[in-house]
């Protein structure tokens, strides 16, 4: 059988078409479980950066937005660590990068260049992305987030007498007197003022992670501890009977079923236009900017109160994970330092609408925060300056149990049957004791 | 040759045998429920064996673990007031409704069946997103119509007892169609002439209910509980959705605990121990029920 002209060509044709479309996805494949962002097109400009890099490096891309809603992205952490089969690369908030670092690729190779052109991340995402003097994820800037106070200017200065915008400023440089008497006291009388004014203030004592964050800081500033670093169980002390006494008194003034509020009954309390004040970061805010621009322009990110042990900001910082059963690490690693340079980083925080917090403290000075608005200023004081300790539930307790503590709602529940269920705080310690022995067991 | 005809014939005369034919149709699902059921629920055991991490074997001791948690005998009481009382309220519901069906005239009945039916096709984890709305903090429909007439507005999932009623409520509406069902079958099968019979002999409405209807409902109403029961207790997607098992873990039941304890808590085989606490209960009710159902069918 000969070969004619016109076959050669065909053949050839087709030849080169193999090759080429070889070589486009000569990289392989990666699948990527990106956490699903509240903040509308925050997606969108983490996909366009994603595929930008597939492109470059012939990767054959495949993300999923994994909702936080419902704990689903736990689900799917747990679920494929148990199954040594998912993503190659997955979101991981908070403890769980740290609770799962024995599923984890150990990334100090993509990290020390990384600290190299940034400077070190800040003290709170070294903690829990560090285990055993190894890094075992990379700090992420997508959902890292703040949930400071979020509340209403108008109610605040008609009810409280408090103008939200002289004590911090537009500016992002607090007025000094106004802050310092900024304290969870002053919460719980402006809690009062608001709730007898008939618009109370939201904040949960769910079993979710605004809740648990939330009350954690409120259990940092009165410096109640429940297990310590070395995992000892801490939790009867005079401090944590001054928490819970706090939390009950301030549970008066919020609305009956907090106790069952999840992370979008927040959001939801203050777009109804029912509430004063929620904890959580700007993403009510967003919405609120595409829904409701009128209550948008009411309302005013700021820092959390001062309790006697300090000023708390409940934080959540994000982490990237690669599994060590991904079957594309080297394309996951090119991936996260790709993610982690300061142009990207700038564009997650811009189309978050400064929701993101960069996770390394000399990449906080983009505009985005002082420009934001209506009202403009609105997230100047968003992220964490001056006097702010950022929070995290759990803390110092080692990853283990920090991990059930929070996944369980330790915390909360303790609130929930001192403040709701009206049991004595001696045996709301006792529950809570418990309840950590068999978190702390092997 | 000979040897290979005797062969042939033994197996022959096996398939002849109709235990053999029924064994064979029966494989594909025994394999299946080996694959699906059994195959599990003996991992489960293993699981419930380990110690948190998974590395070494503990014997039954997550299980006297389990028995010192005072959440855990909350979860053990809460379970039971939920099936019991939902599985009640389901069957009574249930009767009722399929009495009034069944005197509905046979031109509208069919309307009536499959507009009762709607909240059992609908998928729960669907419908019960639709309770959640009703119950919501902010939005919640029911107060909307409770501040209307002037009441106060109810907690629906943030107060412990209000929470344990929705799930309930739920439950009962999704689970209620399938009782009526059941029981309309039931009642379209007993004999016209026995009613007749009773009402020559002047018996009233509640004679002919205690003697006739009742008596010959008995057995779909037992077999109804059970399985009713054993699907209520472990039921899940309504708990799971609605509450996630708060306030205070008040509305915990055994699969919703099992799971928050499992996957969310990473804590593999104490979940699986939780989960394994329904086989005992469930056996038990199931050996009392069945039991009743021979001895009827024995006699009858």
């Amino acid at each position: 059988m000969g070969w004619s002209r016109r076959r050669f060509a065909t053949a050839a044709t087709g030849l080169t078409a193999a090759v080429w479309v070889r070589g486009a996805r000569a990289a392989g494949s990666l699948r990527v479980g990106f956490w699903d962002h509240w903040v509308p097109g925050a997606n969108e400009a983490l996909t366009k950066l994603c595929e930008s890099w597939a492109q470059r490096e012939r990767v054959d891309l495949k993300i999923d937005f994994i909702t936080s809603q419902g704990n689903k992205l736990l689900l799917t952490i747990a679920s494929e660590a148990q199954a040594r089969s998912g993503h190659d690369l997955l979101s991981l908030p908070l403890w769980y990068a740290a609770g799962y670092a024995a599923h984890l690729e150990t990334l100090d190779d993509v990290m020390q260049p990384l600290l190299g052109q940034h400077g070190a991340v800040v003290p709170v995402v070294e903690y829990l992305g560090k285990q055993a003097g190894r890094w075992i994820a990379v700090p992420a800037t997508a959902g890292s987030q703040m949930k400071g106070p979020c509340a209403r200017i108008d109610l605040f200065r008609r009810h409280v007498g408090l103008d939200l915008t002289a004590m911090y400023p537009a500016s992002g440089q607090p007025d000094k007197a106004l802050a310092d008497k900024w304290t969870w006291d002053t919460l719980l009388l402006a809690a009062e003022k608001l709730h007898k004014a008939g618009v109370p203030m939201g904040i949960g004592f769910g079993g979710t992670s605004d809740s648990v964050d939330s009350v954690g800081a409120i259990f940092a500033a009165h410096s109640a501890q429940l297990v310590s670093s070395k995992g000892d169980i801490t939790v009867d002390s005079d401090a944590t009977r001054q928490a819970l006494e706090y939390c009950r008194r301030l549970a008066q003034f919020l609305p009956p079923d907090v106790y069952a509020w999840d992370d979008a009954a927040n959001n939801k309390w203050l777009l109804s236009g029912k509430g004063s004040l929620i904890m959580n970061p700007p993403s009510a805010w967003a919405v609120s900017r595409r829904d409701n621009p009128k209550l948008a322009e009411q309302l005013w990110t700021f820092p959390a109160p001062r309790g006697p042990k300090g000023r708390f900001l409940p934080g959540l910082p994000y982490y990237w994970g690669v599994w060590k059963f991904a079957k594309n690490k080297s394309a996951a690693r090119s991936l996260l330092t790709f993610l982690s340079q300061r142009t990207a980083i700038e564009q997650l925080v811009q189309a978050s609408g400064g929701f993101d917090i960069p996770p390394y403290a000399r990449l906080r000075d983009f505009k985005v925060w002082t420009e934001a608005g209506p009202p403009k200023g609105t997230l100047a004081n968003y992220v964490p300056r001056d006097d702010q300790i950022v929070s995290i539930a759990g803390a110092p307790a080692p990853p283990a149990i920090a991990t059930q503590m929070y996944t369980q709602a330790l915390m909360t529940k303790m609130v929930a049957r001192y403040a709701q269920g009206k049991e004595p705080s001696g045996k709301v310690i006792g529950w809570a004791a418990s309840e950590l022995e068999g978190y702390a067991r092997a | 040759m000979l040897e290979g005809g005797r062969g042939g014939a033994g197996l022959r005369r096996m398939l002849r045998r109709k235990s053999a034919i029924a064994f064979l149709m029966s494989l594909p699902l025994i394999l299946v429920i080996a694959l699906l059921v059994l195959y599990p629920a003996v991992y489960a055991f293993y699981l419930a064996m380990l110690n948190k991490s998974m590395e070494r074997f503990v014997g039954l001791a997550n299980f006297s673990f389990l028995f010192k948690r005072e959440t855990f005998w909350m979860v053990v009481k809460q379970s039971i007031i939920f099936a019991v009382t939902a599985v009640f309220f389901k069957a009574l519901i249930g009767f009722l409704v399929a009495h009034f069906v069944h005197n509905v005239p046979a031109k509208g009945q069919r309307k009536w069946r499959g507009m009762l039916l709607i909240p059992w096709v609908i998928p729960p984890a669907m419908s019960t997103l639709a309770w959640l709305w009703l119950f919501d903090p902010s939005y919640s429909a029911f107060n909307w119509l409770l501040q209307r007439a002037g009441a106060e507005a109810v907690p629906w999932l943030g107060d412990p007892y209000w929470a344990r009623f929705a799930v309930i409520l739920v439950n009962v509406w999704f689970g209620a169609p399938f009782f009526m069902i059941m029981y309309l079958a039931a009642l379209k099968s007993v004999p016209e002439q026995l009613y007749e019979a009773a009402a020559i002999d002047g018996a009233n409405w509640f004679q002919k209910m205690w003697y006739i209807t009742l008596p010959m409902m008995r057995n779909i109403i037992a077999i109804t509980v059970l399985f009713s029961l054993i699907v209520t207790f472990a039921n899940f997607d309504i708990v799971r959705v609605l509450t996630a098992g708060g306030p205070i873990d008040q509305t915990h039941v055994f699969a919703t605990w099992a799971f928050k304890i499992g996957i969310e808590s990473n804590d593999i085989p104490l979940g699986a121990c939780v989960s394994l606490f329904m086989v005992p209960l469930l056996a038990i009710a199931a050996v009392f029920i069945l039991r009743d159902v021979n001895r009827r069918g024995v006699e009858g």
